[in-house]
């Protein structure tokens, strides 16, 4: 428990004292200081009581100081007891510093830590003192107000913020071996639905599979099921399409990527996708033969479409939008057809390519017309 | 600018009209349009020449009731059309002066010699003023017309040997042959 530090210095708050050069002694329930030898000999010697102390603080050495002297502070409440044989009969510091002119290694700190959270003082406290019954101790002082005290507070708040936040990722990481568990249950158990269609009526097997497929994909395509990253890229094309068909018909045959990423991830619920695996499996649509495919406008936004949307029968679909409401902006083609800004305007812009449709830029924004130029 | 009723084209009215359109095809639509716009409007205006500066709060490139302008530098880009056709001519280098020849100069020239021979006018002198603003010339086509633009359809009949210009300072004419 003790440890010997040689050549150190007291403070008596900032100010220098004359007590330098000793040796210090650190115990389970003191601070000992000595000049060189005086200890060992049992001369006089200045002993701080450990439950004094309220907290410790390296202090960090400051830019301009050169040399390798080490600073501990540590922060004193007031003593109980009026005993005055200290060596300084007041202070108007609440706070002591032990200079260690050769430095120190860092387990001093942690020995005086180790040593304030033991509180061993405090074991044996009940031993001296009977306390009459019906008779509460006195209310032990939790914290000096000030500073100190809100440091102390903070600390604390942080240390138990940490204890919170690992033991709620111990739940997720539970959750998750958990989840797979429950998949692989489903799993089974609407196998066996299949097999004993007969005791289940028809409703019921419906209703439980519903929830199933509210879950999301129900057997999701995973990389470790395939050998190669093409096969695999495959396998999720045509799961992405199965998963997707209906909504992009539904939004006027085109989704923007970040949407597939989205819902492919959504209805996946775990073994999630990647942006590059979800972007590179419907890069290798196009060679499978699926309804949809991925297209690139000019301007580098990309999408999935249905095949049978070319640039064409887009443009025409969004010149005949046009002419029905007058004019469109971005965002109104947006809002009317369910996409993104970014897919309306790329929409827009496309059929502006063609010619189907002509630009009024304006303080009002950007806003397309007919092309009656060109129909005129 | 006097207040001429002007018969504006169903563009003039249309939003994306003021907007120089990206489309190779739509724009040569709208770039001819203007032209045909511009000199319309200058003929009834008796408009010879215009800063573009000042010209784009007109009624001609601003349409307030839609709350359309055209851009300055579109302005210029069509106006510089104008010019490949003889319609325009720039007047500086930064291209904000302009003069527009609803007639292109030869137009003019043609236009003026025949007056001039209609009436028996060879072989004498005639000021720049009578020739534009004088009563017998009223009711011309080139009534009115300025006289800087004059000097350069005088000098399109000069270089035919058409005419001589005087450019004495006291009197400023034009002797026809």
């Amino acid at each position: 428990m003790n440890r010997i530090k040689e050549n150190v210095r007291l403070y008596d708050g900032d100010q220098k004292t004359s007590f330098e050069g000793g040796e210090l002694i650190i115990t389970s329930h003191r601070i000992l200081w000595g000049r060189p030898g005086a200890i060992p000999t049992g001369q006089t010697c200045l002993a701080l009581n450990l439950s004094l102390v309220v907290y410790i603080e390296e202090e960090s050495p400051s830019a301009f100081s050169f040399s390798k002297s080490r600073k501990i502070v540590l922060f004193l409440s007031e003593s109980l007891n009026e005993q005055s044989n200290g060596p300084q009969y007041t202070s108007y510091y609440n706070f002591i510093k032990l200079s260690f002119r050769d430095g120190y290694q860092h387990n001093v700190i942690d020995t005086l830590n180790h040593a304030l959270q033991q509180k061993a003082w405090e074991n044996r406290q009940p031993k001296r003192q009977v306390e009459p019954s019906g008779v509460k101790a006195l209310p032990t002082i939790k914290l000096r107000t000030g500073i100190v005290g809100i440091e102390r507070t903070l600390q604390e708040k942080q240390k138990a913020a940490d204890e919170s936040i690992s033991v709620a990722f111990q739940d997720l990481s539970k959750l998750m071996t958990m989840a797979k568990d429950m998949v692989k249950l489903s799993q089974t158990i609407s196998t066996k639905i299949k097999e004993k269609q007969g005791d289940i009526t028809d409703d019921d097997t419906v209703k439980f599979k519903s929830y199933l497929l509210s879950l999301g994909i129900d057997d999701p395509v995973t990389r470790d099921s395939y050998k190669s990253n093409t096969q695999y890229y495959r396998g999720l094309a045509r799961e992405i399409c199965t998963a997707l068909r209906d909504p992009i018909e539904k939004m006027g045959g085109m989704m923007g990527m970040t949407d597939v990423f989205c819902r492919v991830n959504r209805a996946r619920g775990l073994e999630l996708l990647s942006p590059e695996d979800t972007l590179n499996a419907c890069k290798a649509m196009e060679t499978l033969d699926l309804p949809l495919k991925l297209y690139q406008f000019n301007s580098g936004v990309m999408v999935l479409q249905l095949k049978s949307l070319d640039d064409d029968t887009a443009s025409d679909v969004t010149a005949q939008l046009i002419k029905d409401k007058e004019s469109l902006t971005c965002e109104e083609l947006g809002k009317h057809l369910g996409v993104s800004i970014v897919l309306a305007k790329e929409r827009l812009l496309s059929a502006e390519r063609v010619g189907k449709c002509c630009r009024d830029d304006s303080i009002e924004g950007l806003r397309f017309y007919p092309n009656l130029f060109l129909i005129d | 600018m006097t207040e001429v009723d002007i018969s504006w084209p169903w563009q003039y009215s249309f939003p994306p009209f003021f907007t120089l359109q990206p489309h190779p095809e739509t724009r040569s639509k709208q770039v001819a349009a203007w032209k045909t716009l511009i000199l319309d409007y200058c003929r009834q205006t008796k408009t010879y020449s215009l800063d573009v500066r000042e010209a784009n709060q007109w009624p001609l490139f601003s349409n307030s009731a839609i709350n359309r302008k055209l851009d300055s530098n579109v302005i210029i880009s069509i106006l510089s059309e104008l010019a490949k056709n003889g319609n325009a001519a720039a007047l500086d280098k930064a291209k904000n002066r302009w003069e527009i020849y609803w007639h292109t100069l030869e137009e003019w020239a043609s236009m003026i010699y025949g007056y001039i021979c209609e009436s028996g006018l060879q072989n004498s002198v005639i000021t720049f003023f009578e020739l534009s603003n004088g009563t017998d010339v009223e009711g011309q086509e080139f009534f009115g017309i300025q006289t800087e633009v004059l000097i350069k359809v005088l000098r399109v009949l000069e270089n035919d040997r058409k005419c001589e210009l005087i450019l004495a300072d006291d009197m400023q004419g034009v002797k026809f042959f």
